[in-house]
């Protein structure tokens, strides 16, 4: 009897991932697609076709604008969350070795928290009844308690408190890696500290940067309980209306059809981003 | 036109005493080199003098002015980094003149200046490469023109070389060397490599736990080592216990020895003492006599260019080095005598 050699057990080693996206992302993925396409039957599910009804009903001012409010969210929250969390790590890395640990383990913690829990934590934190508004008035900055929720700020807030700890992990390998001789080489060359910090840290880390943007901003458009806990129905975003509709509508085919042009709009944005922040020598 | 002069400096990091007292003076022009093991505190002393550490204690006075208080970025220095710690998203052009962009330099000068420099370090025509593009040798020289651009007060280099292969290392002493003559910057190289320290010193300061051991020129520490810890880290060396009688006479494993007024014994001997012999100032014979000192060949090992002869005498081992003309006609096990060339012998204290 023939033994088998390395190679061939490595196969099906290489297959066990191939097979894990296929049943759990591309089978799944594929009935979406399919289910776009399908008939909804009023007071019923929806039954077998092929019409693009789903996807013209979408093409209307109305879903136009909740698309633009949905990337305009999340744009947002990825900029101002890698905003405070790009300088955060940066003064993370420079700290000793065990509070580093600390802080990054206090991190990790809040990653457990679902975005249910902090949806109702900050929509409690920031009411009239038991918000921060009435420490404020305890120590005599305001007259009266005020409701802070729903707004937009308070949305955003929300937004940039969820993705703000992936941000972060994924910046603190990067800068935790760099060499702490160049902005020393920066600084003997002449540069003023936040100089060195500008003209060499940010350049060096520009992959980085532009990698946490996108995840932060992917993250963020999945986010559809804060927009309805956080938010006025204006800022609800397409993700809220995709779980509107396929839950509280039955109405699958256009919630499906909705959920690929998502997917589509945020894929081409992320493609444009990484085009454009391309570093001059690799474009030309 | 810059001179240093460093007072009763000191440095801690928490408990330990990095820099530990040190009063230093370094002329204009000169080329010197912090030499010391791992650990002996010869960069974070590098690290004060460019301001990018804060002293515990001392002054640090750069032309007669004190320079607490000015930060890095504010002291004219250039420098070149361990890493070297080019910018890997400039080219080579604007890596160097990065000093002079800082410094409000137009385009058109800074360009020319790069090239310039380019030129000087011996690398012309690379100025829009990236600095991925270069090897090892190529980066040493942008690092080091990069530290150069805008006419340093001070020239300061931390283990400027040690990513650099032997032989091309050698090579860039000799050369940095030259460069320094040429524009008589006054430059601080901090090596562990003596050899170095040796090739490029116009003064070598030799540090150990956060002292300096001695300061000197190369071949006075190399001749008159003032401690045996110096003895032992420039160059190889015998430590022989002795014992120092009256005038220049010692007693060395139970022999007399006189020494010649070319000999130096350290004022701070008294008594017990140790005698520092060079390998190459160590004659075998092949009889022992009365003024030498007997012992048996250890080993021998023939390098070819010259030969190495180990003698133990009592539970020493002495080493001693010729050329393979002047090699005594002696073989492993032989009881043979020692002679210490004198002129070239130091006693220091134990």
């Amino acid at each position: 009897m023939t033994t088998p050699s390395h190679r061939l057990s490595a196969r099906p080693l290489a297959i066990y991932p191939a097979a894990m996206l296929l049943v759990f992302f591309l089978i799944p993925f594929g009935i979406m697609v399919v289910v776009s396409f399908f008939h909804r039957v009023e007071g019923a599910f929806f039954e077998p076709a092929f019409e693009f009804a789903n996807y013209a009903r979408f093409l209307s001012p109305f879903f136009g604008k909740i698309l633009a409010t949905s990337i305009g969210l999340s744009a947002a929250a990825a900029v101002i969350g890698v905003v405070v969390a790009f300088p955060f790590t940066y003064f993370l890395t420079t700290m000793p070795r065990r509070q580093q640990t600390v802080i990054l383990v206090f991190l990790l913690s809040v990653l457990s928290l679902s975005e249910v829990i902090i949806g109702f934590a900050w929509s409690t934190l920031l009411s009239r009844t038991a918000g921060v508004s009435n420490l404020l008035v305890w120590i005599g900055i305001l007259d009266g308690p005020q409701a802070y929720t729903p707004s937009l700020t308070a949305l955003l807030l929300g937004l940039c408190y969820l993705g703000f700890p992936y941000a972060v992990l994924v910046i603190y390998p990067a800068l935790s890696r760099l060499d702490p001789e160049l902005p020393e080489a920066a600084r003997m060359s002449g540069a003023s500290p936040v100089a060195a910090f500008f003209n060499v840290i940010i350049p060096v880390m520009r992959n980085t940067i532009v990698g946490t943007l996108i995840l932060v901003f992917v993250f963020t458009l999945g986010a559809y309980l804060l927009p309805q806990v956080l938010g006025r129905p204006q800022h609800w975003t397409l993700s809220v209306h995709i779980t509107d509709q396929a839950i509280f509508q039955s109405n699958l085919p256009f919630s499906a059809a909705m959920a690929v042009f998502l997917l589509l709009v945020s894929l081409a944005l992320v493609g444009i981003t990484m085009l454009l922040s391309q570093p001059k020598g690799q474009r030309s | 036109m810059t001179s240093v002069r460093i007072e009763n400096l000191s440095k801690t990091f928490g408990e330990v005493r990095a820099v530990d007292g040190i009063d230093l003076d370094i002329p204009d022009g000169k080329f010197v080199c912090l030499l010391g093991p791992s650990g002996c505190g010869k960069t974070t002393l590098l690290r004060l003098i460019a301001g990018l550490e804060a002293e515990s204690g001392g002054r640090i006075l750069v032309d007669g002015q004190d320079q607490a208080g000015i930060p890095a970025h504010k002291r004219d220095f250039g420098m070149v980094f361990q890493s070297l710690a080019l910018f890997p998203h400039l080219s080579v052009a604007e890596n160097i003149a990065y000093p002079l962009k800082i410094r409000g330099t137009g385009a058109e000068e800074r360009r020319k200046r790069a090239t310039e420099l380019l030129d000087l370090v011996q690398l012309p025509h690379i100025e829009d490469r990236a600095i991925s593009q270069l090897s090892g040798g190529q980066r040493q020289r942008v690092a080091i023109a990069r530290g150069l651009a805008i006419d340093p007060k001070l020239f300061l280099l931390d283990e400027p070389l040690s990513a650099l292969d032997a032989k091309l290392r050698e090579h860039m002493q000799i050369e940095l060397r030259q460069l320094q003559q040429k524009l008589q910057v006054t430059t601080i190289v901090v090596t562990h490599d003596q050899r170095e320290a040796m090739t490029m010193a116009d003064i070598v300061i030799v540090m150990d736990r956060g002292k300096v051991q001695q300061a000197g020129p190369p071949i006075d520490i190399y001749r008159r080592p003032a401690n045996s810890f110096v003895a032992d880290f420039i160059g190889t060396t015998n430590l022989i216990p002795c014992t120092v009688k009256d005038g220049r006479s010692i007693d060395v494993l139970g022999h007399e020895v006189t020494l010649g007024e070319e000999d130096v014994i350290n004022p701070d001997v008294n008594g017990s003492a140790i005698l520092s012999v060079r390998p190459e100032d160590v004659a075998v014979t092949e009889r022992a006599g009365d003024h030498t000192v007997p012992g048996e060949v250890a080993f021998i090992r023939d390098l070819g260019a010259n030969v190495e002869i180990s003698v133990r005498a009592r539970d020493l081992e002495i080493r001693s080095v010729c050329t393979p003309k002047r090699r005594p006609d002696v073989a492993v096990g032989q009881t043979v005598g020692l002679e210490f060339h004198t002129g070239r012998c130091t006693v220091m204290a134990s």
